[in-house]
Order: C-alpha cells, then structure tokens, then sequence
C-alpha cells in the first residue's frame, strides 16, 4: 500500500476541524430531524382512525391542553349578544358551516333560560340550547330543509369575563386524540425510544451486530415473566409493578446466560444469537401454555405476546413506561463514551481506564429494566432495537454517544409508523404492529448475517 | 526509576506464564522485550499495565503499587498499544484517536481534547486519513493510529505489544523512528514487545530476553543478543555481526 | 466402528412397544364424556360385532376423533423425524430440521395465501396439496443455495432459516388479518401447528406420501447408479424428498416445531451415526414424541388441548441452546 506523502496535498489541522465540526453538526442534525419526524408522523396518526380528523385538528387538540388559550377552537358568537350584535355572526356560520341559506332571512329569538331559536319557512328551524348537564356544551338541532332532514351538533361554552363566550365543539376530537390514539402513540414513542436505545447498548457491549432485546430471547423472557405476574392473580390495574418486576426477573435471567455464553471462547455472534432465539422459543412456548392455563381468550393472548401490539395503552401505562425510560436513558448516556471505548476490545478498553466488566453488566442490567417495562405491556414487538442503530450508524457513523440517542428516535420513527401502517393497510382491523416491524427488521436481518462473511473469510 | 516491577508471577489457570520476573525503567528509556514465542513478553505487558492482574509480587510505578490504583489513574500513566484490533462498528481514525483522551474528559470532549488530537495526529503524519474508517486504512497506518491513541492519552510509560509484527519492512521502520524520537523528545519511557531481533537491536536502550516465563538475559543489546543466547532462547544457530554499535543477527539454522 | 444391528433392533422394537403403549392410552383419554370401557368396547365391536354392544357415542368419539387424530400424529411424526433426519445428513448441519431452516414456514404461507385465494380442504384439497409441495421446494433450493456458500457455517444456515421463519411467520399473520375473522386462531394454528384438522382422508395423503418417500428414498440410497455417483447429487435429491415429506405435514398438521431436530439427535445418540438407520428410525421416534406430545397436550389441563406444537418446542429448544453451546466449546 502506497503511503500518501510527496507532492499530495498536505491536510491541514484546520482542515480536520471544519471536518470534524461539520462531522458532529451532521449528527445534531439528525437528532433534531427525527423529533421533528416524531412530531410530524404523531400528527398524521392521531387525525387518522375510524372518525377523520384534519392533522390541524390533531395538533390543536394536543396542544389545547397546555395552552388552552391560544389553541382554542373557532370562536362563533357570544350567548348575551345573540339576538343583537352577534345574530349576524352566528347566521354566517351556520351558513357556513351547513349550508343553511334560508338563515340569512330568518328570525333569530331567545327565550329566559337561554335557548335561541331561529325559524324559517315550512320545517326549517333551528334550536341552540344549553346543555343541562354539561355546562361546558351546547346542543344544536337543525331541521327542515337540510339532509338528512335533521341534526344535531355541539358547540362549547366558555365563560371569559363572566360573559358566555360559544365556540366550535371540540369534544369528538378531544376524545379521539387524547382518550384513544394519543396514549398509542405516545407509547409508542417511549416504547421505540427503549428498544432502540437497548439494542444500540446491546450491540455495542457485545460487540455483536445481530444483537437486540428480540434477537437475544430477553424481549420473549420478559413477556413469559409478565404473563406469569398476570396469570398469578396480578392485574393490569393494580398489580403493574409486580408484573414488570417479574418480567424484569425473567429477562435478567435470559440477560445473564447471554452475557455468560459471549464470554465463552469461541462463541461467535451467531451462535449468540440463536441460542437467544432458541431462548425466544422456548419462553414463547411456555408463554402460550400459561396463556391456556389461563382465559378462554388463550389464543389470542398468546399472540399478543408473542407478536407484540400497542393495544394496550392507556394514560397510566404510558406514565410508567415513560418514567422509567427517562430515568434509565441518562446513565446509558452517560456510559456511552466507555462504550466506544470497549468497541476497540476489551483489552484496550481496561488500558483505558474503563472497568469493563461491571460497566458490561450494568448498562446490560439497565437495558434489560427498560425492554421488561416495555414488553410487560406491548409484548414483544421484534426487530425495532435491531434496525434503529444499523440505520443510525449508516446515518452518523459508529460514536456511541450520538448513535445512542439517535438510535432512540429512530426506534420511535419505526414504531408509530409501523403501528400507523398496521392500523390503516386494512382498517378498521388492526394487525398486530410486531408482525409489521417484522417484516421490515428480518430482511435487514438476512442480510446482515450474509455480509458478515467478509469479516471471517 | 520510573517503574519497578518486583517478582511478578502469573498463571492462566494452573499453567505457570510468568516466574519470578523483576524488571526496572528508566526515564527516557527504551526497554525491548524479546523472546520466543509463548515466552510471556505479551503476558508480562499486560501484567504491567494490570489488564491481567499478577498473582504474586509488585508493580510499582513511582513507588506506588499499581493494584492499589484505580484503573483511570493507571490509565492517566501508561499506555497500552495493543497488536491490532479488529473493530466489528465503524469509528473515523479522529475518534479512535479521541479515544484517547478517555482518562482525561467526561462525556463532552472539550475543544482542547480536540487540538490534543490534531497535534498528535499530525506528529505522526496520519492528519489525511483524519476522517477515514479506521477499518479502512492499511495495518502500517492502522498501527500509527493506535500509538496516536495512546499518545493522546499524555501517559509518560508506552506499553507496545509487537507493534511491527503485521508491517511491511518499511513501515516497521517507520513505527519504530516514530517511538524513538517520541522516548528522546518527550521524555516518555517505552515497554517493546518485538519479535525482530534486528529492529530490537537497533532501536532499543536495553533488552530483556525471556524464555519459558522467566528473564533468561538482561542489558544492553550487544550483551543481550548472543550466539550462545540466541542458541539457548530460540534454539537456532545464528551468526552476530556488528557495524561497531549494534549487533546485527543472520539466523542460519535451527538446532 | 462396525454397525451394530442388534441394537438398532433393540431400539426400534422399542419404539414400536411404546407407540403401541402410547396409541392405548391416546385411545381412552380424551375430553368426552366416554369411558375408558366404551373406548374399549368401542374399538373391539370392529373387530367382533358379535361380541361387543356398541355405544353409538363412543363409536363415533374412538373412530372419527380420536383415532384418525393419533394416526396423524404418527404420520406427522414419522414424516417431520425422517425429514429432519435426511436434512441434517443432507446439509451435513446438526441443527437443520423443516422447521429451524425456515421450509415448515414458507410452506405454510403458500398454503394459507393459496387457502385466501379461495381453494376450500374440501374442494380444492390438490390445489393447496400442490402449493405446499411448491412453496417447500423453492425454500429448499434456498437452503441449498445458502449451503454451497463457502461462509455457509452451519450456524449462519439455521440463523437465515430462522430469519426466513420469523418473516414468513409474520406475512401469514398479515394474510390471516386479510382473510377470515377468526384471524388470531388460524394464525396460531399455522405458527403452532394442531392435530385437529384430522380426518380419514388426510391420513391417506400423508401415508401415500410417505410410501412414495420411502421408495424414493430407497432408490437413492441402493440405486445410486440412477442418480450417477455423485455424492452431491444424491444429497440434493435427498432434500427434495425431505422437502416433499415437509410439504405434506405441514399442509395438514401446521408448522409443528422441533419434532425433525429432536428427533435425529435422539436417534443418533443411541443407534450411532450411520444414515441409513438413522431416517428411517427417527422416522419412529418422531412417532413417538409427536404422539406422546400429543398426549400430554390433551390432558395436562384437560378438557382444553394445548397446541401440540407448544409441548414439542419446549422439549426441542433447549435442544437447540445445547447443540450451539456445545459447537461453540468446540469451534
């Protein structure tokens, strides 16, 4: 090999540098995209679903909660000044909005307990009332000459300054977003974010690319733990902690004969990895036999732990979940610098100063808390934490400490698109979203065992 | 005396590796090990350097023991360069190099860290492969980049495993001027494992010759390498010719 | 080392005493409300009509139920062992079977998008037949492809074949959600594999089948010189009879996992490693572990029947775990 000296261009420190910088803002770079892909794909998703929603909708319907001032639905009129100043105003609307012309000429009046009345010719008439229940809504009936012949509709009540101040309802997107897909997503989000970050750490401290939660067997021991927890009497409402912390057991226990196996001479990363699949199998087995001594619905349960779905979200889920990714992202962070340095062998990490094996078996043990509390309630969704970090390093290259966050997001990106693709293909069934990232992680799969033949050969 | 190592055993299982091994360094010195293979040198290194931990006797790097350190303040004083290692993800050459600088920085690597890098990076002449894959590059370069490494690290003792094993004749010149003008101009002292008894000959101050885990002759090159040791160590006749500095060594045949 | 028949005979009047053993029990156990003296009056009125006053019930429960369902589990059992046998001499890979190389699952997704296409088991049962014998010989010119590599170590082998299972495993879930309601069920039923599609005419294919693999077999291995010499070429059709036994069973039976990898390993441990006796007696110890399985499956929490499946992966993994810590001392 010919050494570069002589009349080549000499590099310059300075050059390096600018390199260096552009180098790190390319990473940055990336770490802002994915958020704002995050953002972008939970808007899409949370307007899609058995009732449309636009995307602006969506957002403001997130929004609205922290700031219900400035994300406040269409102003229409307000209750005092109807008849008066704002008949006009609330004629253009329902002109407007439902296209009744005959308004624009019709009567507007009001009764003492508030409820205003807008008459046509024939049929045509129009009812806005005050809710006697809710005093946030009002109800609106509109009949006559409109098809179907009638409906009925909200508009919300907001007091401001003690005057009744009528805006466009917001209850069916409110529902929508914030009691079913939200939750969905967002536990999406912090489930992506675990098993991407996981595999990232996996990989790294195994020095094994074909390594992730799923692919070693800890994802499937930590579903058997958590379906023993549930079949023991723990439910989903009360029990939580017991069920992660028995599928935390389970997957440490599966986490240790891994850890156990690499240190083996000779055992290559393949056959890591098949005796963590041949671990998959048998948990997955003794998982589906649990879920018979169980329910009537064992099929089914079965197949949601061993294919893995977001069905099960909820406010409280999600709580749990997130927390404990938030308090077990910052230590893998932090270890991320001793990683890169036991990616050049453990014998140069430990003349580096890095203690490798306890920091082996920590950040493993910290992984492992995250991928139990994420399976304990979506199963074992596969593949996420194998495909994020490959298509990070492909992205930013292989520094531990940007492709372990980077790694996160992009778990998230796969996931809620994922769970969006297996929503919508054939709405309104849901597939299970594990049998979707496993059609897009095992050709990425195949061909990673495949190239690896260049490194032996 | 920079480094003391005082009957120093080591057994992998049962197997004796390292008998009763005493060594001193000095400042500014370079100290080659030689010897056949299976003879410790590799062993005794990362004894020294306590990534293997020694079973008996002491290591003392300014008369501190070095079991009673932590592994970063080991880390901030000696270097260790490993033969090669293969990396199974991608690092640029500028992020091994940063490596480095492990015992030194937290998570963020300051800016100094980064002038540190480019410094070496430059003494060593590798400044063009800056942003290359360190898988990329050829082994000659990959070895520079390992020494770069532990130059980054500020330790004042090198510890080399068999750096010039993997090289091309030209390379191995090359890696082993660079120690020497690093050991006169920086006042670092350096551990060589080597196998070429030429290179050894020339490049180092003084030479251990182990065999069968023990130190078999100890001084400076021309009293170290022998017919008659050379005989006993390696089992191969050999004729010693000398440019009246160094002794140069034409192995003939085996006994 | 000289073959030592006595043994092998030894071992194989063994299995068959235990089928026979496990073919009674199987018989008189079951969730009906038939007792064991109905069974057994049941099956003797077949044979002495005089003798035996039939229970319409029992007669109905032993002949249609549960008999063809414990000759399935024999067929599938005999088919899935010398499968996996003849892969794993074929391939020269300890850990190949129908099921660890990813055949069982690619045959059963071309089953199931050939079943959504609307080819019902009663009208269209060639159809599907066919699909399946297709879908298993592409998935084994796959795996021989994948074999003749130079970086074809056994273990990169199994691990694609697994990969080609877990993604053919998923695109059957997907195509389940496509087609009929009962998704979920069908889904497991191809992933776990069941005894319960059995019937009189199932066990007809699958013993026509089987006699038809033997033959093939038997010509290969004696008739060389119809093949030619080669020993490669013997091997590859070697597969493509394994490949066709797979087929069948997995049409009928699902993707029961782990029988073809136990099975071999057992065999070979007692009777040594000489493949002419090895395929055709794990043949029987298939038998005997998918019947036994079976039984085990039907009344550990009885009167639910746990996929048979489920039982055989849980003996056959652990199998696996130990095969590859074993290679990987060894490598």
């Amino acid at each position: 090999m010919a050494t570069a000296t002589g009349e080549s261009h000499t590099v310059t420190a300075d050059e390096i540098r600018e390199q260096y910088k552009k180098f790190v803002g390319r990473k940055i770079f990336f770490i802002f995209f994915f958020i704002a892909l995050i953002v972008g794909i939970t808007g899409v998703s949370t307007s899609l679903g058995s009732a449309d929603l636009t995307v602006w909708d969506s957002y403001s319907s997130i929004l609205r909660k922290p700031f219900p001032n400035t994300f406040e639905s269409k102003y229409i009129f307000t209750l005092d000044d109807v008849p008066g100043s704002d008949g006009e105003r609330l004629k253009q609307y329902l002109i407007d909005e439902y296209g009744i012309v005959w308004v624009q000429s019709a009567e507007i009046s009001k009764s003492a307990d508030g409820k205003i009345t807008i008459t046509g010719e024939g049929d045509n008439n129009v009812e806005i009332m005050l809710d006697e229940r809710d005093t946030e809504k009002m109800t609106v009936k509109i009949s006559g000459d409109i098809d179907p012949g009638h409906r009925v509709n909200d508009f919300k009540v907001k007091e401001v300054n003690g005057e009744l101040h009528i805006h466009e309802s917001t209850w069916l997107a409110d529902v929508c977003v914030w009691n079913l897909r939200l939750p969905r997503i967002i536990l999406g989000i912090v489930a992506g974010i675990g098993l991407g970050l996981a595999g990232a750490v996996m990989q790294a401290i195994l020095r094994n690319p074909l390594a992730s939660p799923y692919t070693l067997g800890i994802s499937s021991g930590a579903g058997f733990g958590a379906s023993l927890a549930i079949l023991a009497g723990a439910g989903f409402v009360g029990g939580k902690y017991l069920i992660i912390g028995n599928a935390f057991v389970f997957a440490l226990l599966v986490s240790f004969i891994i850890l156990g196996l690499s240190s083996r001479k000779g055992a290559t990363p393949e056959t890591m990895i098949l005796a963590g699949i041949a671990m998959m199998y048998l948990f997955g087995a003794m998982t589906t036999i649990l879920q018979y001594f169980g329910e009537a619905e064992a099929v089914k349960e079965a197949v949601f732990w061993m294919v893995g779905d977001l069905n099960r979200a909820s406010w409280s889920v999600v709580t749990i979940v997130s927390v404990v990714i938030a308090l077990c992202t910052p230590y893998l962070l932090a270890k991320s610098w001793d990683l890169n340095v036991m990616g050049a062998g453990d014998e140069t990490a430990k003349s580096l100063g890095v203690n490798v094996k306890r920091t082996r078996v920590t950040t493993m043990i910290v992984s492992t808390v995250m991928v139990a509390t994420i399976v304990s309630f979506t199963g074992t969704i596969g593949f996420i934490g194998l495909v994020a970090p490959h298509m990070t390093r492909l992205a930013i290259g292989g520094d531990n400490r940007y492709v372990l966050p980077v790694s996160g997001l992009l778990g998230a990106v796969i996931l809620i698109s994922a769970d969006l693709v297996a929503r919508r293909i054939i709405a309104p069934v849901i597939l299970p979203v594990g049998a979707v990232t496993a059609f897009m992680g095992a050709p990425l799969f195949l061909y990673l065992i495949m190239r690896r033949r260049r490194e032996y050969w | 005396m920079k480094l003391r190592v005082n009957n120093v055993e080591f057994a992998y299982n049962s197997t004796p590796v390292l008998e009763s091994i005493s060594m001193e360094l000095d400042r500014s010195e370079m100290l080659g090990i030689v010897g056949p293979n299976g003879a410790g040198k590799s062993t005794l290194i990362r004894c020294v350097d306590r990534i293997l931990t020694a079973r008996g006797g002491t290591i003392l790097l300014d008369e501190n023991d070095i079991s009673k350190m932590t592994r970063m303040e080991i880390a901030r004083r000696m270097g260790y360069v490993p033969q090669t290692t293969t990396r199974v993800f991608p690092a640029t050459v500028f992020d091994t190099v940063l490596m480095g600088r492990r015992p030194h920085l937290g998570w963020k690597s300051s800016e100094e860290d980064v002038d540190k890098v480019l410094e070496i990076l430059e003494l060593l002449g590798i400044m063009e492969f800056a942003m290359r894959d360190f898988n990329e590059i050829s082994g000659g370069q990959q070895q520079k980049v390992l020494i770069a490494r532990a130059l980054a690290q500020e330790a004042d003792i090198l510890l080399l495993d068999e750096p010039t094993s993997n090289l091309d004749i030209r390379h191995q010149l090359e890696v082993m001027d660079i120690m020497k003008g690093i050991v006169r101009k920086k006042g670092i002292s350096a551990i060589v494992a080597i196998h070429d008894l030429n290179l050894a000959s020339r490049y180092t101050d003084r030479l251990l010759m182990m065999n069968g885990g023990r130190i078999f002759a100890a001084g400076d090159p021309e009293s170290v390498l022998t017919v008659e040791n050379i005989r006993r160590a390696y089992g191969v006749e050999a004729l010693v010719k000398s440019d009246g500095e160094r002794p140069y060594i034409i192995p003939v045949r085996p006994v | 080392m000289s073959v030592s028949t006595g043994r092998i005979a030894l071992f194989v009047v063994v299995l068959l005493l235990t089928i026979v053993a496990l073919v009674g029990s199987s018989v008189v156990t079951g969730s009906s409300a038939v007792t064991v003296d109905d069974a057994h009056s049941a099956i003797l009125h077949k044979f002495f009509p005089d003798r035996y006053e039939p229970n319409w019930l029992a007669d109905v429960c032993v002949w249609n139920l549960r008999f063809p369902r414990i000759l399935l589990a024999i067929l599938a059992g005999i088919s899935l062992g010398a499968a996996g046998a003849i892969m794993q001499w074929a391939l020269k890979n300890p850990l190949a079977s129908p099921y660890t190389l990813g055949i069982s699952h690619i045959v059963a997704f071309g089953t199931s998008i050939t079943i959504l296409f609307g080819f019902g088991y009663i009208g269209g049962k060639f159809v599907i037949i066919g699909a399946a014998g297709i879908s298993a010989l592409i998935a084994t010119v796959i795996i021989l492809y994948i074999s003749s590599r130079r970086w074809a170590t056994p273990e990169r082998v199994v691990l694609i074949g697994i990969v080609m299972m877990i993604l053919f495993g998923a695109l059957t879930t997907i195509l389940m959600y496509f087609g009929a309601a009962e998704a979920v069920k069908e889904a497991a039923f191809w992933m776990v594999g069941s005894l319960n599609r059995a019937s009189w005419n199932v066990l007809a294919y699958m013993a026509g089948t089987i006699v038809l693999c033997a033959i093939l077999l038997l010509l290969l291995i004696f008739l060389p010189s119809l093949f030619g010499v080669d020993e490669r070429r013997i091997r590859t059709s070697a597969m493509v009879v394994a490949s066709l036994l797979t087929a069948i069973t997995v049409c009928f039976t699902g993707t029961i996992g782990f029988v073809g990898l136990l099975a071999p390993h057992i065999c070979r441990r007692v009777i040594g490693d000489y493949p002419r006796f090895v395929i055709p007696v794990s043949g029987l110890v298939g038998a005997v572990l998918l019947l036994g399985s079976d039984l085990v499956a039907r009344t550990v929490i009885s009167p639910v029947i746990l996929p048979v499946g489920v039982l055989t992966t849980l003996m056959g993994a652990p199998l696996l775990v130990y095969l590859i810590v074993r290679e990987g001392i060894r490598g």
